[in-house]
């Protein structure tokens, strides 16, 4: 699955109040952000972006249903089909009784799966190596990657993002694969939003 | 869609001093970087021991049978089952202060949520323990998973409160470790980018899963971190109404109340804040985090302390008038002669429930006793000892007196293994709790800094010039411009 090298040119910069004007601009330039690395959720950064919204809670909701179908079609078929058992002379389709149970499930389902998802699509999991631009991105920096293809000017980019605020600004080689993120396919480019 | 950056003054700061996003990452990662004090070791080999005792207890309990404990002809349940309720109930405050408190947007909780949330993964290993081992013949334990099995195949029942319990404890259990765990993913990636050592750049290599901090994960990370509290909300309620359920479902005096869900959820919140205060009133001394967990912290959980409290207190005396008023002999009997009579064998720990759990929490409508950590620190201790109390008296006093007066019991105390086993539980929770102060962030560091410039002390107080400012002004250059 390993592809080839590409190139990045890397911003860092240490105020998201920096950052924000910076995202507008870059993509104003025309320039396609690869990602931005941030030390914590910064609200908003992804619509500055132009990240479509996660449609993550969607599949937690199918999970969930999973899980409440899975719990009462089970018991369903234990105590009316399977081995009708005589509890006190109670119904053997014992709804009221079976809520608990059926809640649990939808709950343990949803969250389950919810999770696995979550690393499926952010390719986390135990031994997994990915390229990291700066080290500070999980401390204090936020670090602004923009992928260049063979027509971009690195200079050029390099004193934009400069002007733009950028602390630190220097181009890295990354061996590309899986790890390295599909999702900026979903960005919208600046033009093509609405409100602009 | 961006949310407005401004906090008001008059709000306590929830992070104290001069701090940047560097410092925050320092002052948390820090401790997991130091060699541990004598007093981590101390109290590390003291729970280690405490955790042998327990096995050694259990050993002698699954060799020779249950008879090594002293529960008897009607008591069935003793210390065992009071410990595993007691349990319980203190593992329900991770959750809620991390669920309840996020969908309610209450930013103190982001001090906290961490090492609570530690804590109720801790406690409720604890009280796993004490159903499996109760069960005697330990190596059938599989039997209460509902599975194609060569009986029958002779299914679970599906209508008991014992069973729902199965459901309820692991499925909580699971929930919460992944609702920790990913909450941690980020916090560990900081650990590892800093990491010096080779074991720790290892380590924390493999347990932060390659987290980058991208934009994208962030978004999904927020999206599920919210709809797993959205699902640990009402589990979290739900567990402990099952965990109800397994006396209320039944027709013993004493435990057939409808009011046990409700009364049993406020009491596990209860207990919870108070293990909690008891444990971060310790830590942010020892690491040094007084920063973070600050006075304000202390008294919003001491805020609940009394809330929930009261409502224990409530429904205390809701069942004692019910019990009065229903005119059944039996009930009557139970609450009249088994319970509120100083003077009969168990009268004792009623009033001692009443006094740990309704009278003394009520020291807290005081400002300033919620914001003494002397007084917060005993009153946590009272707490959980009243708190275990509730369950003794709950599972003691209905059933030492049955229906048969020939077979009313001895008087019931636990043998040396009985108590062992509960000692070794803690021994299990301290042991685990010393490991997590020492190998992980007892604070969400990724949390505290997306609050830090609202609500840290040096920011705030920048925020004067913003509020003596004209209001029409502030909107349009602060409010306008964070919605573009």
């Amino acid at each position: 699955m390993a592809g080839g090298i590409k190139k990045f040119v890397v911003g860092s910069f240490a105020d998201e109040k920096v950052l924000f004007p910076a995202v507008k601009n870059v993509r104003k330039a025309g320039y396609k952000i690869h990602d931005v690395y941030t030390p914590f959720p910064v609200h908003g950064l992804d619509h500055a972006m132009g990240i479509r919204e996660t449609s993550l809670h969607t599949a937690g909701f199918i999970y969930a249903i999973t899980g409440t179908t899975t719990a009462l079609t089970f018991m369903t078929w234990v105590f009316t089909k399977d081995w009708p058992l005589n509890i006190g002379g109670k119904p053997h389709f014992a709804l009221p009784a079976w809520i608990p149970i059926t809640f649990e499930l939808t709950v343990l389902f949803s969250a389950v799966g919810m999770v696995l998802t979550f690393c499926y699509l952010c390719n986390l999991a135990p031994f997994v190596k990915k390229h990291h631009f700066h080290p500070r991105a999980t401390d204090d920096l936020f670090v602004m990657a923009i992928e260049c293809t063979g027509k971009t000017n690195d200079a050029e980019v390099q004193s934009f993002l400069q002007q733009a605020g950028a602390q630190e600004v220097n181009v890295q080689e990354v061996e590309t694969g899986w790890w390295i993120g599909t999702y900026d396919k979903a960005q919208k480019l600046y033009k093509e939003e609405k409100g602009y | 869609m961006s949310l407005l950056k401004y906090e008001s003054q008059q709000r306590e700061p929830l992070v104290d001093g001069n701090k940047d996003y560097h410092q925050v990452t320092e002052d948390i990662i820090r401790p997991i970087e130091m060699k541990p004090s004598l007093l981590w070791y101390i109290g590390f080999y003291i729970s280690v021991g405490l955790l042998l005792f327990g096995v050694y207890s259990v050993y002698r309990e699954v060799t020779y049978g249950i008879g090594q404990w002293n529960v008897n002809k009607t008591i069935g349940w003793g210390w065992d089952i009071t410990n595993f309720v007691w349990w319980v109930g203190i593992g329900h405050a991770g959750t809620l202060i991390s669920a309840i408190l996020l969908l309610f947007r209450q930013g103190w909780r982001t001090g906290v949520n961490r090492a609570a949330e530690a804590m109720t993964i801790f406690a409720v290993m604890c009280a796993g323990q004490f159903p499996i081992w109760h069960m005697g013949r330990v190596w059938m334990a599989f039997f209460v998973l509902p599975y194609p099995n060569t009986r029958g195949p002779l299914w679970v029942n599906f209508n008991s409160p014992l069973l729902w319990d199965v459901f309820a404890i692991s499925t909580y259990f699971t929930v919460s470790l992944l609702f920790w765990y990913s909450g941690l993913i980020p916090d560990l990636a900081t650990v590892r980018d800093r990491a010096k050592t080779k074991f720790r750049k290892m380590f924390y290599g493999v347990a932060s899963f390659g987290w980058t901090g991208s934009t994208k994960h962030w978004q999904r990370h927020e999206s599920l971190s919210l709809v797993l509290a959205g699902l640990s909300t009402p589990l979290v309620l739900s567990v402990h109404t099952i965990v109800s359920f397994d006396f209320a479902t039944s027709v013993v005096p004493g435990w057939h109340t409808t009011i046990f869900p409700p009364y049993f959820v406020a009491g596990a919140i209860f207990s919870g804040f108070a293990m909690v205060q008891t444990l971060m009133i310790v830590v942010r001394k020892v690491l040094n985090l007084q920063d973070y967990i600050t006075l304000g912290h202390i008294e919003a959980m001491n805020k609940v302390i009394v809330l929930t409290g009261s409502i224990v207190g409530c429904a205390y005396l809701t069942e004692l008038f019910i019990a009065w008023y229903g005119q059944n002999t039996y009930e009557w009997f139970a609450f009249k002669e088994n319970r509120a009579n100083l003077f009969s064998p168990y009268g004792w720990s009623y009033w001692l429930m009443m006094f740990c759990n309704v009278v003394s929490p009520q020291l807290f409508w005081s400002r300033k006793l919620r914001r003494n950590i002397t007084v917060t620190f005993f009153m946590s201790i009272i707490v959980n000892i009243g708190m275990w109390f509730e369950r003794f008296v709950i599972i003691v006093t209905s059933v030492y007196r049955d229906f048969l007066p020939s077979s009313w019991s001895t008087y019931y105390s636990p043998s040396i293994w009985e108590i062992g086993f509960y000692l070794g539980t803690f021994g299990l929770f301290f042991t685990c709790f010393f490991l997590f102060a020492k190998y992980f962030p007892v604070i969400a560091v990724a949390e505290i800094k997306a609050i830090l410039k609202t609500s840290g002390e040096n920011y705030k107080a920048k925020m004067s010039d913003i509020e003596k400012a004209d209001a029409e002004k502030f909107y349009i250059e602060e409010v306008a411009h964070a919605h573009h």
